[in-house]
């Protein structure tokens, strides 16, 4: 027996390169409950992280009672995350809505589907009235459906009501490595596969805590690490993760300053002749302006302006210069950070100039943070659209257009389709006035709080909110339809590395609750939305055939998965796209021929500036002839929008625990999870919090121009001049009327990348000050983790005890 | 020559466009992609205006005197709300495109002066103005249709 918590990572099972991941299936079940309990196993994969580890639900009398790695599949081999393990307990929490709520003056009334749909129903046809009746409504969703609800989403705003206000809070977690792998591939895609893990000589991790976000991935780099001829591994994070620990370099870059490291890195690995001039000649443009641009970027510059020694500069260019099969992931210290999309570039750039893309154990993860983002991002439920369609290309659109048989100009496309912040914008102005808010949170994950909860509680904005729980976004609407989750309903999704899982129903949702799908198509019968010739546009009842319909959109698209099919999910691993009749078994690499997605006819996009987001023309893109060549796309160094100054003198970066997923909707609800990190605390350097008089555990006031919080502190590795609050924490277990600022996103800055539109999480000014005495308590960090206090900290570890005890071994 | 005159009306235009995106930045700052973005063109202006002045210099020290309405005025204040943005990032297109052909006019005029420094950097500024354009016009074409069909 294993507790996972005080031990998130479980036991090694140590393996050299090029063979296979040894299988270690992780079991949990509740109660003191054993196989023999268990009526049936049900299929599924994880939906609290992006790794897609396959497990199976195990059921008895109706209800789910614990889960089961499935030692077939390509991805984790039988691993769960703790998170996974222990997490599916929110699903029986006593407080989950089980009827839809309805606005009542100053409070929300229980009431049937049918008043709660009409009030939709009606406002949403008195909008739509009228000249640009599309423009009042905006779609907010999740990285956290299924693929048949994102498909048929985009369908209801894209078809039905012709708007382009739709996004997800992939916005805020993915959207930077989607444009990043547009940018230099021509679409979306990931080129790289988890089992490059198996074959790498060294893993470069750029701003990627793998260890708490995927801690299976973690799981298979550590088994390697252990193993006979380990990869080497660098680690840049300001932050002293157990990634960073594990690393032999780790780069704890001032926040904010990636770009100036990687053109640093290109520059050393350029001039020392670590690059594949054949590969750079027949399958890339831009080598020589990327030449030029970092030639402007010797070690003792960089080493300025990142605040680590040159030499370490040095140490990571011959790191990476001199390995034969690099592995790189990149998250959110890249994608929520000051030049977001450029940083992402250079790290493919890196992989481009070195010939370390498309063979085994040279790979790209740019990686998601959520369970279903890719398929988001896939059938354009967000900014994309479905098919990973360019926009801007007319052809595309007249291929949408007769698959859907509506009119081309139905389809928004005279512009990208607008970004989450510019949604929240419109409904602060008032030209949005339908606001549709599903699984997401932003009144807890949004920058700057407080003008969210403004704008959600605009008496002109009618917000509906589609939720497993009155969350804290809930609770300011004007309707909440209560949703099925994970379990209890049917649906696909997609890993991080393109591999395609279904996840069965299990059981039941609790009272009138209803599988998001539901809620959508119902929506459509009442929306009576029609096609050009009159018929209903969608007519689909449940998701086997929403999946068949989306199968027609993905033909011949990057994400093709023609191939695919419920039946075949069944019973085995994951499969990943692209899978076609050509290709039954799926694709493990993209680009394993170097032949990239950039022909004009093909690719997603024709280009930005990296510094504006200016888009380039279909004709200048053209003038390029890429020619399936792939972009080296580079820019100059620029400081963020927000410094630290006099007031404000330290740098605020925000993340995550391992034992929490995004505002703790589900984790904070099952106990073990909850238990292990309770509440909020904020990270400071031992040297920072000398100087401010804080010690471990006092109460400390973190403020920046928008707002302040309260937190205990945690003394520990993170560097100096940076302070890191986890950005779980809102309100929905405090006291409605007596709530104490902790969320994080109170203080972050309401500003984005130019080209990702994803939000600069990680680089804010504050100020922090003492607000009172820890008394000898430490703060409710976890001591796992990258909040683990120095050794010889007097901190009680965390555990799990008797209650967190899984069982962990070969089958 | 007269190659000072075109100088002084470029530098001058540059001026006068980091001055307008300044405006344009503190007028719409709840609009944080205009704050942040005109705030940083305003500095690739000034960095454009920086460079001329050797050129300025060199070249107006044997100039006639200047000719008269060589400057024009194409910015008057900003105004507000969505459809004020629109036009407001109109204005600063405009302004923009004047530079774009002041600097074609002045790299004309550094051909035939064989001055190979000031066509140096009539390329590279030209090339940052051309980005300048096109992202207010990636701008403007986003938020046309809701300024001035959905918006009240």
């Amino acid at each position: 027996m294993v507790d996972r918590i005080a031990s998130p990572w479980g036991e090694r099972t140590p393996y050299g390169p090029g063979q296979e991941w040894p299988v270690r299936v992780d079991r949990y079940l509740a109660d003191g409950r054993a196989d023999a309990d268990v009526d049936r196993w049900v299929q599924s994969a994880s939906v609290l992280h992006s790794n897609g580890d396959a497990l199976d639900i195990a059921v008895a009398d109706g209800q789910i009672i614990g889960v089961r790695g499935r030692a077939v599949d390509r991805i984790n081999r039988g691993r769960v995350d703790p998170k996974d393990l222990y997490g599916w307990q929110a699903n029986h929490s006593p407080d989950r809505l089980t009827r839809p709520l309805v606005r009542d003056g100053d409070r929300l009334v229980e009431a049937d589907w049918d008043t709660a749909m009409g009030r939709i129903v009606a406002r949403s046809k008195e909008l739509l009235d009228g000249p640009g009746g599309w423009g009042r409504f905006g779609f907010y969703t999740s990285g956290q459906l299924f693929l048949e609800e994102y498909y048929t989403l985009g369908v209801i705003g894209k078809a039905g009501l012709g708007t382009p206000h739709m996004d997800g809070n992939t916005r805020l977690c993915t959207a930077t490595a989607a444009a990043a792998m547009k940018a230099s591939f021509g679409t979306d895609g990931q080129p790289g596969s988890y089992t490059d893990v198996d074959h790498c000589d060294a893993i470069a991790l750029w701003g990627h805590n793998v260890a708490e976000t995927q801690t299976v991935l973690w799981m298979r780099m550590l088994d390697r690490r252990r193993g006979p001829n380990p990869p080497a591994m660098l680690a840049v994070d300001p932050r002293a993760t157990p990634v960073a620990r594990e690393a032999d370099l780790h780069l704890a870059i001032r926040n904010g300053t990636n770009v100036a490291l990687m053109n640093g890195l290109l520059r050393e690995i350029i001039r020392r002749g670590w690059y594949d001039h054949d590969y750079v000649n027949a399958h890339t443009l831009g080598f020589d302006e990327l030449c030029r641009i970092v030639d402007g970027y010797p070690a003792p510059r960089v080493a300025d302006v990142c605040d680590i020694p040159a030499s370490e500069v040095e140490r990571a260019a011959e790191l990476l210069g001199t390995s034969q099969r690099l592995l790189s992931t990149v998250l959110q210290g890249f994608y929520q950070s000051n030049q977001a999309t450029a940083a992402a570039c250079a790290v493919n750039n890196l992989h481009l100039v070195r010939g370390m893309i498309g063979r085994p154990g040279a790979g790209i993860y740019q990686m998601n943070g959520q369970p279903t983002a890719q398929n988001n991002r896939e059938t354009g439920a967000d900014g994309d659209l479905p098919g990973l369609r360019n926009w801007a290309n007319t052809a595309h659109i007249e291929e949408l257009a007769r698959l859907w048989n509506v009119d081309v100009d139905v389809i928004p496309h005279w512009a990208p389709p607008t970004h989450a912040m510019q949604i929240f914008r419109y409904a602060e102005q008032g030209s949005i006035k339908l606001l549709w808010i599903s699984a997401t949170n932003p009144a807890v994950s949004l920058p700057e709080l407080h003008r969210i909860r403004q704008i959600l509680t605009r008496p002109e904005l009618f917000v509906v909110v589609q939720d497993l729980f009155l969350t804290e976004t809930a609770e300011l609407a004007d309707v909440v339809l209560p949703a099925a989750t994970w379990g209890e309903k049917t649906g696909t999704f997609t890993s991080v590395d393109r591999t395609v899982h279904i996840s069965d129903k299990a059981v039941d949702p609790p009272g009138e609750a209803r599988p998001d799908l539901d809620i959508f198509l119902d929506y459509a019968r009442r929306m009576d939305f029609r096609d050009r010739d009159g018929q209903p546009l969608i007519d689909w009842s449940g998701p086997e055939e929403v999946f068949e319909a989306w199968k027609e959109c993905s033909r011949g698209r990057p994400c093709d998965y023609t191939g695919i099919t419920y039946e075949k999910l069944r019973g085995g691993s994951g499969i990943q796209w692209p899978c076609t009749d050509e290709h039954p078994d799926g694709t493990e690499r993209l680009y394993t021929d170097g032949l990239f997605h950039t022909d004009p006819d093909y690719c997603e996009t024709y280009g930005h500036d990296l510094a504006t987001g200016a888009e380039f023309t279909g004709a200048e893109y053209r003038a390029k002839e890429p020619n399936g060549r792939a972009f080296l796309h580079t820019v100059d160094y620029q400081a963020s929008p927000e410094v630290p100054d006099d007031e404000h003198p330290l740098l605020l970066t925000t993340g995550r625990t391992v034992y929490q997923f995004h505002t703790r909707t589900k984790t904070g609800r099952a106990p073990q999870l909850d238990q292990a990190a309770p509440d909020v605390w904020v990270e400071l350097n031992p040297a920072d919090a000398a100087r401010l008089g804080i010690i471990e555990g006092d109460l400390v006031g973190i403020a920046s121009t928008r707002g302040t919080i309260q937190a205990r502190a945690r003394l520990c590795g993170i560097r100096p001049g940076v302070v890191f609050l986890p950005f779980h924490y809102g309100y929905f277990d405090q006291d409605r009327a007596d709530r104490t600022p902790r969320a994080a996103n109170e203080l972050t800055i309401t500003a984005w990348d130019p080209v990702s539109k994803q939000p600069l999480f990680k680089v804010a000014a504050v100020a922090v000050t003492k607000l009172a005495d820890g008394q000898g308590v430490p703060s409710p960090a976890p001591t796992v983790g990258g909040s683990a206090p120095p050794a010889d900290a007097d901190v009680p570890p965390t555990i799990g005890g008797p209650t967190a005890e899984a069982t962990s071994g070969k089958e | 020559m007269h190659l000072a005159h075109y100088l002084g009306l470029l530098h001058r235009a540059q001026v006068n466009l980091a001055d307008a995106f300044r405006q344009v930045a503190d007028a719409h700052a709840e609009e944080p992609d205009i704050e942040h973005l005109c705030q940083q063109q305003a500095k690739r202006c000034d960095a454009h205006a920086e460079q001329l002045d050797p050129f300025v210099t060199r070249y107006s020290e044997d100039a006639p005197d200047e000719p008269d309405r060589l400057h024009s005025q194409l910015f008057t204040g900003t105004r507000t709300g969505g459809i004020g943005l629109l036009r407001d990032l109109q204005d600063l297109y405009l302004m923009a495109a004047e530079c774009d052909i002041t600097w074609t006019v002045v790299g004309q005029g550094a051909y035939g002066a064989r001055d190979d420094e000031l066509l140096a950097v009539v390329r590279q500024c030209e090339g940052e103005t051309a980005i300048q354009l096109k992202w207010l016009r990636t701008r403007m074409k986003a938020a046309a249709p809701q300024a001035l069909v959905v918006a009240d």
